[in-house]
């Protein structure tokens, strides 16, 4: 029972990171139609900027400063690539993402080097006793995180101005255009939030393990998150990633025994195997709305 | 929503269907007008004009006497482009014409890769399966075709899904092929190991090595080239008649395509199943040249590569399909001379920043440039200067 549980809270732990990359695809998919591959590497950056910035100024302000530069470079993503393509298939612009991503990459991978790098995180892998149970500290963090990060998101969309031209922008451009609402800026913060919330999710991927170069296939594991949970519903992909995590654990936890001709390291790629199962029952994922087609 | 560029691409070859009340089947130009035609079959035939009969002409005189020319190193990449054309034809015709994007390519590559070193393997080795038939014909075909059958197992999914959806199904079949091949070892020889690619073997001889007259690699240049001018025609044809039109119909508008009478399933599944054909083919042959197959080499960054030369080369066109290739395979041995001129690269894969990653940033600026400023690829701009030089001294 205490082995299921903590398999568990290790699930929500990573669950909850792969929710925050997923909600930054969702955020950037509910603006501008496309899913961001670019993403990955704005998660690689965030990390890296994070484990350089901790050493002069501590983890906890070099995570928001990180985020901030993050958001800064996806805005000059949004600004020089997306926008001129505005109107082009979402395809194209898809397959831009991901030129974006292998060149930033390759970028972030010289000033990461061959070595693994280390956040500078307060926790390692330190455990804490919770009633009982003996968790690691950074999965407490992490949930925290994603429960502060999701209930700040959902205020600013329903609360703010400009969540809510944001939402507008996303139901329909023409329309919002028409009542006043900038579009193109509200395309601009929905890639700098993207870009922050991807920061943040690196900065917490990197606690206990540290940061190198093969980090960034963690960011793709938001991808059957969110297409679990629908490509535009932020409720769906906070679902979704927490489901992909909670099943990857205990995959990782079980399957040696169970399925052991699965192979090792079988979890790496549950979460796809996943994914395959949930589209083939649910083209259009657990809380996605279906594509009204017209003629 | 699927939509892609290639429609203009097919208005600037002028390929519209339509033609007059005279038509007639195989019927001559009107004297001192060859660009003119009289029917639809001249223009829909493979070479239309008579600058495309010459050019093409000469290029293949050029392309068979090239062994006699060049080093074997550099033949044995112009091989490689050979090959990675065949790959990239086939991605073309499930990404470029049918409009289904796949980020899958590279485990069809694999497939094929396997399932010829399967069956031209050794039976005697005690690590690995084989079956010991090395026919090149046989292993080929075997590849291409166990490739093609998987192709037909995810289409049921292509056929459900649309676009993005679909991009996503494709990159988790990259991932869970990728652990496949790394965990199964009586099939790959496991990770650090590998196996011996197929070899291959025509009426009894080794191309790869060494004959009385010729070098390997000039055999296995002749080889590639006889290959790849057998798929592009291929791939030409399916493009060009009833099929690759049904192709572009699912592509342009599904819902259009399946009013007029377009079985929207039947043609993905077919798209797929050609695709995956070509690609198990191109896989096969692509190790056959590099003699071993190490089982991480099939992950995102090949898939990524295979969209590039695509997208270079030009979306929706078999000529674009193969400059694009071309163009991938060639780019490493262009960086390489790089270190000479920029003194901060370095040419070790140990130091950073070196001309390995430098090629990667390159494939990835490349796409976005190219989907930017010249969204028809190489071909497009082939097109620009051929008009120009059409008009000439008229252009503007």
């Amino acid at each position: 029972m205490e082995e299921v549980l903590s398999t568990l809270v290790r699930g929500l732990g990573f669950g909850s990171l792969y929710a925050m990359l997923a909600v930054s695809f969702v955020i950037i998919y509910k603006s501008s139609r496309v899913i961001s591959f670019a993403q990955p590497a704005m998660m690689l950056a965030g990390a890296t900027l994070v484990s350089y910035l901790a050493g002069p100024v501590g983890f906890y302000l070099a995570v928001p400063l990180a985020a901030l530069g993050i958001a800064a470079l996806g805005l000059g993503i949004e600004r020089a690539t997306i926008r001129p393509m505005i109107g082009r298939p979402v395809f194209v612009i898809a397959i831009i993402t991901l030129g974006l991503d292998i060149a930033i990459r390759v970028v972030v991978n010289v000033f990461i080097g061959r070595d693994v790098r280390q956040v500078g995180d307060p926790w390692g892998l330190s455990t804490v006793e919770v009633l009982g149970l003996t968790v690691q500290q950074r999965y407490i963090a992490m949930i925290v995180v994603l429960v502060v990060v999701v209930a700040a998101l959902f205020s600013f969309f329903r609360y703010s101005r400009w969540g809510l031209a944001m939402r507008a922008a996303s139901l329909d451009q023409e329309t919002a255009l028409v009542q006043g609402v900038s579009v193109g800026t509200a395309m601009a913060m929905s890639w700098a939030m993207a870009g922050g919330l991807a920061a943040v999710a690196g900065a917490f991927v990197g606690t206990g393990g540290g940061v190198d170069q093969s980090t960034w296939v963690i960011a793709l594991k938001a991808l059957p998150a969110i297409i679990i949970g629908g490509l535009d519903s932020i409720e769906g992909a906070v679902v979704g990633g927490l489901a992909v995590g909670v099943v990857e654990s205990f995959v990782a936890a079980y399957q040696a025994d169970v399925a052991p001709w699965l192979g090792q390291n079988f979890s790496l790629v549950s979460p796809y195997v996943l994914l395959l199962l949930v589209l083939l029952v649910r083209p259009y994922g657990l809380f996605g709305t279906r594509e009204v087609e017209r003629v | 929503m699927t939509a892609t560029e290639p429609r203009r691409a097919e208005a600037a070859t002028g390929s519209t269907p339509g033609t007059g009340p005279t038509a007639r089947s195989g019927g001559r130009r009107p004297r001192g007008r060859p660009a003119m035609y009289t029917t639809y079959a001249q223009d829909m035939a493979l070479l239309n004009t008579r600058g495309k009969k010459v050019g093409l002409g000469a290029l293949l005189v050029l392309a068979v006497l090239l062994p006699f020319v060049l080093q074997d190193d550099l033949l044995r990449l112009l091989a490689t482009g050979c090959v990675l054309s065949i790959g990239a034809i086939g991605l073309n015709l499930v990404t470029g014409y049918a409009g289904q994007v796949s980020l899958g390519h590279a485990f069809f590559l694999g497939v094929g890769a396997y399932t010829a070193s399967v069956v031209a393997g050794d039976p005697e080795d005690e690590e690995v399966w084989g079956l010991g038939i090395t026919f090149l014909p046989v292993w080929l075909l075997a590849a291409g075709v166990v490739a093609a059958v998987l192709g037909l197992v995810v289409a049921p999914l292509a056929s459900r899904l649309r676009g993005l959806y679909l991009a996503i199904v494709t990159l988790g079949l990259v991932f869970i092929g990728e652990h496949v091949f790394r965990e199964w070892d009586s099939l790959t020889g496991g990770v650090g190991v590998g196996r011996q690619a197929a070899e291959p073997v025509l009426f009894g001889m080794d191309l790869s090595r060494r004959s009385e007259s010729f070098s390997g690699d000039q055999q296995m240049y002749w080889l590639m080239l006889a290959m790849l001018l057998l798929f592009a025609l291929v791939g030409r044809n399916i493009a060009r008649s009833a099929m690759g039109r049904s192709f572009a119909a699912v592509r342009d508008r599904d819902i259009a395509a399946e009013i007029t009478g377009v079985d929207v399933r039947r043609v993905k599944r077919r798209a797929f199943v050609v695709s995956s054909f070509y690609a198990g083919c191109a896989g096969a042959l692509w190790y056959s040249i590099l003699g071993f197959i190490d089982p991480s080499s099939f992950g995102l960054l090949l898939s990524v590569q295979f969209i590039a030369m695509v997208l270079i080369g030009g979306v929706a066109t078999i000529s674009g399909s193969i400059m694009g290739a071309f163009f991938i395979a060639l780019l490493p041995r262009l960086t390489r001379e790089l270190p000479a001129y920029l003194p901060f690269l370095s040419s070790s894969a140990t130091d950073t920043p070196n001309v390995f990653q430098f090629e990667t940033l390159l494939y990835g600026l490349l796409i976005v440039l190219f989907l930017i400023f010249e969204p028809r690829g190489l071909y497009g701009v082939w097109i620009r200067v051929r008009n120009y030089w059409k008009a000439w001294p008229f252009s503007y």
